[in-house]
């Protein structure tokens, strides 16, 4: 039998319930899929006393049209996003997101919610229980040091799920549900720069759903990451592009990246290309403000350099690509 | 705290009082008897402990027991027919699909959930289709082979039909 910790497995069917559940417990989880969680736990890294499975909450599992634009339940599967045809046609880049997250196995089960609040990565965590303890753990987790910048106090364990950059450029924004209440919050603000607390949830809150205004008329949109294993693998470095252009010149452009950061981000400074032909040099500079704004560390067995050099070239091959259909 | 699961495994209604913390693989191992489903990780990385729930393949090493009420499990157990092998079963035999046979019963759950939802895939969508699921010994192809074996002989059956 696997060595599972001992906790008391709440399944409520109320996202109200399931806030009060977590507030009455600090060391309490939510469960979606378990397709990170779980692996936490069987890894010794998430040892809570009380678990709050999130499968029976029927009113997160729906994809509703909301206005002009979309609302996704937390509880949706990635199998059924990816293939979701509102999705598909409007909104290619989240399916195609959605679709290279790991195997089909785990995208039958695993959620859209638990890919947003998937927990940071890195080479020297997700590991293990004697592997850690071998290394003296790391500073996110029971040590003192963090392997990868050990002179610091900080940590870089990147944001690597694949799902929120297409969201992002969409303008995407998430609702949360506590104790106290629902509030709505752009999905950027949902994250901040920091691999040891990247949540920004308070820590009786969960997230609900997800909504999508409609997209900007004649956008294209894809995202492409690089990963070891072309069939199943988290990104090393993952990038969504959103565009309109118009006769050669862009009138939109929106590019955000994960993998590559504590936390999925949006790229500042798309702006300066609306509205100027999209010629190789300007293709050049998308390229070079991207890899300046990555700042990948060592948290991969591939080297940092790599990432960021492929994350400007996915940036200025997908531009490319949308751009000239 | 145990709670209460009420379920069908391959077909059957259980009734069990689990606790919180235990995996779908080893209620299956370990209270129900059923082995043939294998572990072969520590969590989500290979697909030996493929099992099918409401007829969606699923990693029963990541699964909570107690989150599988009111729900269908089937096993590999569940595929012989009257002591007849079912047609991915055939294929995996006919095709030497298995070699140390460890992936095995992971490989065929996938094939069979896959086929479940498209009775025809191509070769492409086998390889896309089955990636949840890694083989050390055979390099891909024959079991790549042994799912086209049994999408033919479904396929002829039908028709016989
Ligand atoms: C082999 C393997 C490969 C993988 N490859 C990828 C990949 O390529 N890309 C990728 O993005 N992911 C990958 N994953 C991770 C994972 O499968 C997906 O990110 C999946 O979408 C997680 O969803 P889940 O429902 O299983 O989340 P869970 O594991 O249940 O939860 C993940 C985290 O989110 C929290 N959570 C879940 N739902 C909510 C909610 N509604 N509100 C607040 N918190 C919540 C949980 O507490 C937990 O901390 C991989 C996993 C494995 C095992
Ligand atoms: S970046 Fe440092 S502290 Fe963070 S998980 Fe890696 S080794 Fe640990
Ligand atoms: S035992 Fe490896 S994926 Fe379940
Ligand atoms: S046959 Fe040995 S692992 Fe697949």
């Amino acid at each position: 039998m696997e060595n599972m910790p001992e906790f008391t497995l709440h399944r409520p069917d109320t996202a109200e319930e399931a806030a009060k559940l977590k507030a009455s417990d600090d060391s309490s989880r939510y469960l979606a899929g378990g397709t990170d969680m779980i692996v936490n736990v069987r890894r010794g890294i998430e040892a809570p006393e009380t678990m709050i499975d999130l499968t029976a909450i029927g009113e997160i599992t729906q994809i509703a049209v909301d206005g002009d634009g979309l609302r996704i339940g937390a509880g949706v599967k990635l199998a059924d996003l990816c293939v979701h045809a509102d999705i598909v046609a409007k909104y290619p880049a989240i399916a195609q997101a959605a679709a290279s997250v790991a195997g089909p196995t785990h995208r039958s089960y695993g959620t859209i919610g638990g890919n947003l609040c998937l927990d940071t990565r890195c080479l020297f965590y997700n590991q293990s229980q004697w592997w850690r303890e071998s290394n003296n753990f790391c500073l996110k987790h029971k040590g003192e040091v963090c392997h990868v910048a050990p002179g610091g106090k900080r940590c870089f364990a990147a944001f690597s799920g694949d799902v929120a950059p297409a969201l992002m450029v969409y303008g995407a924004e998430v609702d949360l549900v506590g104790p106290g209440g629902e509030r709505t919050i752009p999905l950027p603000d949902l994250y901040r720069n920091d691999g040891m607390d990247h949540l920004t949830l308070e820590k009786d809150e969960l997230l609900v759903s997800i909504r999508l205004p409609a997209p900007p008329a004649g956008s294209l949109s894809a995202y492409e990451k690089s990963r070891i294993r072309g069939s199943i693998d988290f990104p090393l470095a993952g990038c969504a592009v959103l565009l309109t252009s118009d006769g050669g010149q862009l009138s939109e452009l929106q590019i955000a990246l994960t993998a590559v950061n504590p936390f999925p981000q949006m790229v500042k400074g798309t702006d300066d290309f609306v509205g100027k032909p999209l010629d190789d040099e300007a293709l050049d500079a998308i390229r070079d403000i991207v890899r300046t704004q990555a700042k990948p560390m060592r948290t991969t067995t591939v080297r940092p350099w790599y990432r960021r050099r492929v994350v400007g070239a996915l940036a200025r091959k997908l531009v490319m690509r949308l751009a000239s259909v | 705290m145990k709670s209460y699961l009420s379920l069908q495994v391959n077909g059957r209604q259980r009734d069990d009082a689990v606790s919180g913390n235990l995996l779908l693989v080893d209620y299956l191992r370990e209270v129900v008897g059923l082995t043939g489903t294998k572990i072969g990780c520590d969590g989500g990385e290979c697909g030996l402990c493929t099992v099918l729930i409401d007829g969606k393949a699923q990693h029963s090493c990541l699964t909570l027991a107690a989150t599988c009420n009111g729900k269908s499990v089937e096993t590999i157990e569940s595929l012989g027919d009257g002591g007849r092998l079912s047609a991915i079963q055939r294929g995996f035999h006919e095709k030497l699909g298995a070699q140390c046979g460890f992936c095995t019963p992971g490989m065929v759950m996938a094939a069979e959930g896959l086929l479940r939802e498209n009775p025809e895939p191509d070769e492409e969508t086998i390889r896309t289709e089955m990636a949840s699921n890694i083989c050390r010994c055979t390099g891909y192809v024959k079991i790549i082979e042994a799912v086209q074996f049994a999408v033919e002989e479904l396929k002829s059956k039908k028709e016989a039909a």
